[in-house]
This record gives C-alpha cells, structure tokens and sequence, in this order.
C-alpha cells in the first residue's frame, strides 16, 4: 500500500515542481557543508531531510526559505527563486518549547502567523471576524480547541508543537516546512502529530518537507526522502535511499540498515545514527 | 473632596503629567515584561540621571538629558545586543550592566561637579510631582503622543518578533530593527517617566503595572489596555494620598503598585491551589 502511494505521488511531481534545487552547494567561511544536491519535490507530496547531526539538514530547509544563500547553484521555490515566495510557506522552526512563564495564549501564537507580519492596528470589524474564524478553523484542524486559550507555556510540548503548527497553517500556505517537529515529544505525541501532519498533506494537497531526527514516527508516510551526509545527498524513495548499499556509498564507510520485524528501521555503523537517539525521547 | 483637589495648578499639572507618563509606560512596559527586557528598562531609566544632571550642569533644562541620555542608551543596547531570543541572549545583560555602571558614575561626577544641592539630586532620583509647569506637561505630551503613535504601528510584528522570533523573521518581519526601535521607544517612556517618578522609582510605573496585568491576563490587548488603566489609577491614587498626608508622592504610587502586584498573584496562586478560582477567572481573562 506505501508502493501505491509512492508512484501515484510521483507521477503527480513531474508536472510542476514545489521545490527544486540544482547543483546547490553551501559554504560557511572556508568550510563547505554540502554540494552538488539536485533535488525536485512534487505538489502533494510529503518528504523527510534525514541525516547525522550537523550534516546540514535545517541548513537545507533554510534554503528553501531563503535565509540561508547558496554558495553555488540554484533554487526555485513555489516556481520563484528561494525568499520570493515566503508567505506561500508555512515554517515550524527547531525550538525548545516556549517559555513556561511566557503570558500568551496559544490562540495569539496561531494569530501570529495570520496577521503578526501587519503593521498598524486593526480597526475593520469584518477582518476581524474573518481573523477569529480562520484561526478557529486551524485550532480545531489540528485539535487544539480545548486548550487554544490557555498561556502557551503552560502547554505541554506535544499541544505547544500542535499550535505552531496551525500558526504555520493558518494562511493556507502550499508548503509546509518543519525543523525537528517531533524532537522531545514522547512517543505518542510523536505518533499523532506525524499523523497530523500526514493528514494536512493528504487532505489539504499541502507540500510537507520534514526534517527528522528519526525516520520512524514518519515512515509509513513518506514519499521522498532527503538524506544528507558526508557533504552530499542522495535523493529518493524511502526503500530506494535507507538501504545499507546507498548509505554506505554517501558515508564513505560501511554503515548497516537493520529492519526490525514491525517495519522500523535502524541505522547502524554511524557515530551519529538516526534512530539510535530513540532513548533521548524517553523523558 | 476631589474639588479642592483640582482647585490648586499644581495639583492639576501633577495629575495631567502623571496621567501621560502612566499611559505611556504602561503600553511600553507591557511590551518591556512580555520581552523580559526589565534590565534594560532599569538601565534606561537610571542613564536619565547622568543625563538630567548633566544638562543641569551646562545649564540646560533637565528633560533634554533626560531624552538624550535615554534615548543614545536605548540605541547602544540595542546594537550592542544580540537578537533576543538567541542563545547569545545572556551577553545582553553584560552589555547593559556595564553602560548602567558607567551611567551611574557619570551622574554621580555631574552632581558633584555641579557643587549642587542635595534636593535636587532627591528630585533626580525620587521624583517630584510638585510644581510641574504648563510647558512641562505640553512637552511630555508631545514627546507622548508619537511614541504611542509608533508603538502601535510596530505593535503587531513586535508582538511577533518577541513571541516567534524565529518564525516571524522566516515571514519577513524586520525582527533586529524591531528590537532596536523597541529600545529607543522604551527610552523615550522611561526619560518620560523618569522625569515625573524620578530615575529610581521609574519602576513603578514601568514594570509593576504591566507585570501585574500579565498577571491577570493572557489577552494582549486586554493587558495592555489593564496595564495602562492599573498605572492611571495608582498614579491618580498615590496623587490624591499625597495631597492629604505629609508623605511623598512616589512613596505612595510605589507601594499601590506593589500592593496590587502581590495581590494578583496571591489570588492567582491561591486560585490555583483550591482549584476553584482559576477556571471562572481563566473563562474569563486568560
């Protein structure tokens, strides 16, 4: 069933893609984090930057967003050169949770996302209830309404993680990119935002590109997967890229894919090993 | 009552000047608490007194070294600090002890060289409410009226770039220019305040309202809105006590705000201990 859905996906990409990238390559000073990555990402389609840390997996999706110059090559994002389209694209950076202190309510966090780029103050009654029934509409796609109007830092970090990503939703963006989304979320809080996200994809037609720290929560949905390593990065199916052959090409060293019986994969070999930091997510 | 209290200019100045500090400060101290710029805020209202004493000194009339001062520290924090909310946050704090250090030692050499008298330096320091003039009230009412002006037409991508900074600078919102403008706004409420409260009662005014109604709610136009009524009402209050006891204004005007302060979060932590306060109050506040 994964097959089915792979090729399906696939043939809608060949038409226009979301993102594509040719020869890209990022230099920071005299150190050159990756080269030579040529990558297309299809409409629709749901897509993981794997990879060791420090490979420069959010470096990539900084890229994407325009904050992070290519030292060589091209990118095109949304059909515009990468930065042209940043209010088509709805962003879930990397962070440590908000501030347990922080006096917000998770409804203002999601508002930002609508109109926290507006100067000026609001005045027009009717932007004013299209406003609250757009964020009503995102808070309850992403289940969130019975706990929108507390502080959001009274929150805990699986519904925190579900209302940045409504804030990243609520403008109804073509692409979705998220940093680490599911980084210290305990396994079942993992499991339902991945299928959250999986959800938006399928059912909204949003492009999600992914960075993961571990494939697993993630897998039995992924279309494409970017795996950065070793200054390059190799490009495709999921079954096609996490294999022991591919990898140990794009490290330069032996490293082994395992399977366990319930279809998750282990990564082995490598000092820093995807799925082998499933314990950091045990707290 | 309140007759006789309007019937004497200075009573009425000292309520108008206090009415446009209390509202400036309570709008940019609410923004000051939400981005835990409180230190900053100190510092800027402490620079006031090099600047006030300053000016005293060549001459000039105390408000421009307080402007001055305030404004010029504003600007050096701001651009000597890393972005708030990155790792680097920490630095800033090292940054503003060491121009509070030196703003310090700048005013203490001024009223010294100045030869000054010590009620002076009171007033620099605690503020006085007493025989504050027409032209004084129109000059803060004109520095007022555009800094609030300015803080409402950055109010929502400032609100942005101190919750989010991160998702609001991926948006294209100005998040480093922000925080300097913030700054230089929060300068101004401070030389405002400072001139009223005096440079070490600023606080008053400055953190304690807007803390308290962060306090109180989660709704930011609410708490704004709460935090500019709360430093109305004890700028107005302390006034009026003063007027009827032979103790200072500041005195009282601290100590209201203190007292309110202590009492939203007594209730808040009792509420939450009983279990039985906090969910009409969430319902209705947060």
């Amino acid at each position: 069933m994964k097959q089915t859905r792979l090729d399906t996906s696939f043939d809608a990409s060949t038409s226009a893609e979301v993102i594509q990238t040719r020869g890209a390559s990022v230099r920071f000073g005299e150190r050159r984090l990756w080269s030579g990555v040529d990558l297309a990402i299809g409409p629709g389609t749901f897509s993981a930057i794997l990879g060791p840390n420090g490979a420069g997996k959010s470096t990539l999706l900084k890229v994407f967003l325009g904050l992070q110059p290519l030292a060589s090559g091209t990118v095109n994002v949304l059909g515009a050169p990468a930065g042209a389209a940043r209010r088509r694209i709805g962003y879930v950076p990397q962070r440590g949770g908000f501030d347990r202190t922080i006096r917000i309510r998770g409804i203002d966090v999601v508002r930002l996302g609508l109109d926290g780029g507006r100067w000026g103050v609001p005045l027009s009654p009717l932007r004013a209830r299209r406003t609250r029934e757009a964020i009503a509409e995102v808070v309850d796609l992403v289940g969130a309404t019975q706990y929108a109007n507390r502080p959001i830092g009274e929150l805990s970090g699986g519904e925190q993680q579900r209302l940045v990503v409504a804030q990243a939703l609520v403008r109804h963006p073509e692409l979705l990119l998220l940093d680490e989304p599911l980084d210290s979320l305990d396994l079942a809080n993992q499991a339902a935002v991945a299928a959250l996200v999986q959800r938006i994809c399928r059912e909204r037609g949003v492009t999600v590109v992914m960075v993961a720290h571990d494939v697993n929560p993630i897998l039995p949905f992924l279309d494409q997967v970017v795996y950065v390593a070793g200054g390059k990065a190799v490009v495709g199916a999921p079954n096609d890229v996490i294999t022991t052959e591919t990898l140990s090409a794009l490290y330069g060293a032996r490293v082994e894919v395992l399977r366990a019986t319930d279809g998750r994969l282990v990564v082995v070999g490598t000092p820093e090993a995807p799925a082998l930091h499933a314990d950091r997510h045990a707290g | 009552m309140t007759v006789t209290l309007f019937d004497y200019p200075f009573m009425v100045n000292a309520l108008r000047a206090g009415t446009i500090v209390a509202v400036v400060s309570g709008a940019m101290g609410w923004f000051m608490v939400l981005r835990r710029q409180t230190f900053a805020g100190h510092t800027l209202s402490l620079v006031g007194f090099p600047g006030a004493a300053g000016a005293i000194l060549i001459g000039l009339s105390p408000a421009f070294g307080y402007f001055g001062f305030c404004i010029v520290a504003g600007v050096i924090i701001a651009m000597a600090s890393p972005p708030v909310g990155s790792a680097l946050y920490s630095e800033e704090s090292a940054v503003i002890g060491s121009v509070q250090a030196f703003a310090l030692a700048c005013g203490f050499l001024f009223v010294n060289l100045y030869h000054g008298n010590l009620n002076g330096l009171t007033n620099l320091l605690f503020g006085s409410f007493l025989g504050i003039t027409n032209g004084q009230v129109l000059s803060l009412l004109a520095v007022a009226v555009p800094a609030l002006v300015a803080l409402g037409l950055i109010a929502r991508p400032l609100l942005f770039a101190s919750v989010d900074p991160e998702v609001a600078a991926a948006t294209g919102v100005p998040v480093r220019s922000l925080a300097v403008a913030f700054l230089l706004l929060l300068g101004i409420a401070a030389a405002e305040a400072s001139q009223i409260t005096g440079s070490l009662l600023v606080f008053a005014l400055l953190v304690l309202p807007p803390a308290t109604a962060q306090v109180i709610t989660a709704r930011p136009l609410l708490g704004i809105c709460l935090s500019v009524v709360l430093g109305v009402a004890v700028t107005w209050a302390g006034l009026a006590m003063a007027y009827y006891t032979p103790y200072p204004t500041g005195t009282f005007i601290t100590t209201l705000s203190f007292a309110a302060y202590v009492a939203a979060r007594g209730i808040r932590t009792l509420g939450a201990r009983t279990g039985t306060g906090p969910a009409p109050m969430r319902e209705a506040l947060t």
